[in-house]
């Protein structure tokens, strides 16, 4: 009879313990638009160091997701690299050296795209976000942000990206742009129409790779 | 007319309206004069009553309090000090037990010296044999005349050289003698260096019995006024709970501080075993939550340990379990403490490995050159010195349970005299509250008669005017008479 009793309060122990737990998730998903198309895939070095950053800064629990940025956009198999780490740190970090040999091994391979298709790749972006249930959801993209489509592909739609934070990294100033600085401002704030339309949390642009620090947290 | 201006008399004029206004309520206000004041005066009754009785009531309540707190505050020294006294009288009895169990065996010991010493003082006193009786003899013969007798001469000499001989076997047995006593007296010393051990002994254990005894005395005096409740013994115990509480304070801080580096020892580590994702609260990881938990449960085996060595008594509950129990009790929160004391080391020894393995990684990221490894011997120091934190501080957070007595103990003095300290300090507050209405009711009262001074002006001449007349008419009859 104690013995039961024992048994009862412990379980009861267990589900107060449990209903106490923060059911909300903490854990932070980023996905990495990397543009491989035209010039801009002389950059890649620059994503490498992105990619660290990342790897260096992301905590067991959370996610990470690198994706080339090419002619379409929109697949499954445009990701590079993937991965949920795991909440054991000793096992995160194997997860880590994996990641960033998959990675590297991208960076000797990739080669350049004719159109650059960064609508199809946030929409592949947001879905993923979404499917990881994480609390904290980040976009980067590491490209120029000139989109190019081909004739065939449609993208002129209202796109979802519900509490998602949107950073564009490196934007490049092109040719055009140096002629005309309104193009590029131009290009920046219909990016940042867009993406507040599609209900991002935040829009944001980061040139300098060497502040780093602010890809992750909010302004 | 705006709507603002609808009280003016005399358009975009304010103040002539308003005087025109004053004057004309003037007769009504000095005609309420009396309703006003009335009005005025229960008002401040109104406001000001509640707020003197409640600072009457709590008055009376921190009196109680502070007899209440008195009461504990005696009860509590009265047990101290008589846990003092009882200690004293088992060191007593110990000491008796102890030095004055021997007693019998030392004072046959010291009479058997002193037996030892007198027989041989006895024996000091044998004086040597006394010179023959032929010395007259030879006096006699001294005196008897030669007169150049050959024979007497030869007899005298004879006599004489015999007379050497026995003068010097005489001196020899004199000698022999002497020496002896002086053989006596040296073997003396021995035994009276005895007697001045034994009487040291003798000694230095009454002086310790009388320093003790004087130490219950003092404390039997404390006990005493303690029982007589007086002011004296109560400041004093007051200013004693003061003191501990602040070094109980202190010594809890700089626990906390032992606790908090134990703590950032385990916690890295202890996402490993638990998980580094999961959430208590926003900013709370259960890992963290787990590394308090194996602190918490370590200070909790080092109470059970405390209290079942007595050195505490928070629980009365061990304190009245029996002797059996209590040492199984000891034993088990000694093992659990010890293992826990293990895990933490080894804890210690895997946040060592975590920390660089992820700088490890860190590097491999960073992708620079990677520095020359340290000394082996020297990269083993911190780990060794981590170890040998995380499987110390658990013992040592153990003797938390002393001050945490002290801290509780005291808390209740302590705090008992700074609420009563608030409760009339609340007081004070209610009763300034209520004077200020009330006198705050009567200034206003003068402040309405001042507005109406021209009619109690007039009032007063008519007054004066009247009781003059009435004095007149008073006078008249009188006069008359007269």
């Amino acid at each position: 009879m104690t013995k039961r009793l024992l048994v009862v309060a412990l379980f009861g122990l267990l589900a107060a313990g449990s209903a106490c737990t923060d059911q909300r998730s903490h854990s932070h998903a980023v996905y990495l638009l990397v543009d491989t198309s035209g010039t801009y895939a002389a950059e890649i070095k620059k994503a490498q160091v992105i990619v660290n950053y990342l790897l260096g800064t992301l905590q067991p629990g959370d996610s990470l997701a690198v994706a080339r940025v090419k002619t379409r956009s929109f697949s499954e198999k445009d990701i590079i690299a993937k991965a949920t780490f795991d909440n054991q740190p000793s096992r995160a970090n194997v997860q880590k050296r994996v990641f960033r040999e998959q990675f590297d091994t991208f960076v000797k391979t990739v080669g350049g795209s004719a159109y650059t298709d960064i609508t199809g790749g946030l929409i592949q972006g947001a879905m993923f976000l979404n499917e990881t249930g994480a609390g904290k959801k980040t976009i980067l993209i590491f490209s120029d942000m000139q989109e190019e489509l081909d004739k065939t592909t449609i993208r002129d739609f209202p796109i979802k990206m519900n509490g998602i934070r949107v950073v564009a990294v490196n934007v490049v100033k092109l040719k055009t742009d140096n002629i005309d600085p309104r193009k590029y401002m131009g290009r920046l704030e219909a990016w940042q129409k867009r993406v507040e339309e599609a209900g991002a949390s935040e829009w944001r642009v980061i040139n300098d790779i060497e502040r780093l620090d602010a890809l992750l947290s909010k302004s | 007319m705006t709507g603002s201006q609808f009280w003016m008399i005399w358009p975009e004029n304010a103040m002539l309206s308003a005087l025109i206004l004053f004057v004309i309520a003037m007769p009504f206000l000095y005609a309420a004069r009396k309703l006003v004041h009335d009005f005025f005066r229960s008002v401040g009754q109104m406001v000001g009553g509640p707020f003197r009785l409640g600072a009457r009531w709590l008055f009376a309540g921190a009196r109680d309090m502070r007899e209440r707190n008195k009461a504990v505050l005696i009860a509590h020294g009265r047990e101290e000090v008589g846990q003092l006294i009882e200690r004293e009288f088992e060191r007593i009895g110990a000491l008796v037990t102890r030095d004055l169990e021997g007693y019998p065996a030392l004072q046959r010991k010291l009479l058997e010296e002193i037996t030892k010493v007198e027989e041989d003082y006895k024996k000091c006193g044998e004086v040597p044999p006394s010179p023959p009786s032929w010395v007259e003899a030879v006096t006699a013969i001294t005196k008897v005349k030669s007169d150049g007798n050959e024979m007497v001469q030869r007899i005298l000499e004879e006599i004489k050289r015999s007379v050497h001989t026995i003068h010097d076997k005489a001196i020899g047995e004199y000698r022999r003698a002497y020496e002896s006593r002086h053989k006596i007296l040296n073997g003396f010393m021995p035994f009276w260096r005895s007697l001045d051990k034994t009487f040291g002994q003798v000694d230095k254990k009454l002086t310790g019995l009388q320093d003790t005894s004087s130490k219950i005395d003092a404390q039997m005096e404390k006990y005493e006024q303690i029982n007589k409740k007086t002011d004296k013994a109560e400041h004093a115990l007051t200013v004693s709970a003061f003191t501990q509480f602040a070094i109980a304070t202190l010594v809890l801080l700089i626990a906390a501080g032992g606790a908090l580096i134990n703590f950032k020892l385990i916690a890295l580590p202890m996402s490993e075993m638990v998980g580094a994702g999961d959430y208590i609260t926003a900013s709370l990881r259960t890992s963290e939550v787990a590394a308090l938990v194996i602190i918490f449960v370590e200070a909790t085996m080092g109470l059970f340990v405390m209290e079942t060595l007595r050195i505490t008594h928070l629980f009365p509950m061990i304190a009245n379990i029996s002797e059996r129990m209590r040492r199984r009790m000891f034993w088990a929160a000694l093992i659990f403490l010890t293992i826990l004391a293990g895990i933490e080391a080894a804890l210690a020894l895997m946040r060592d490995m975590l920390i660089a393995d992820k700088q490890a990684l860190l590097q491999t990221l960073a992708a620079t050159q990677q520095a020359a490894p340290a000394d082996p011997l020297l990269a083993r120091i911190p780990t060794v010195g981590q170890m040998l934190l995380g499987f110390i501080l658990p013992f040592a957070l153990a003797f938390v349970a002393i001050p945490l007595e002290s801290f509780m103990y005291s808390a209740r003095t302590v705090g008992g005299a700074a609420l009563v300290m608030l409760v009339r300090v609340f007081a004070f507050v209610l009763r300034v509250l209520g004077n200020l209405v009330r006198q705050l009711c009567r200034v206003l009262i003068t402040l309405y008669d001042v507005t109406i001074v021209i009619p109690l002006l007039i009032e007063r001449v008519v007054k004066a005017a009247r009781s003059s007349g009435d004095e007149a008419a008073e006078s008249r009859p009188i006069k008359r008479a007269a």
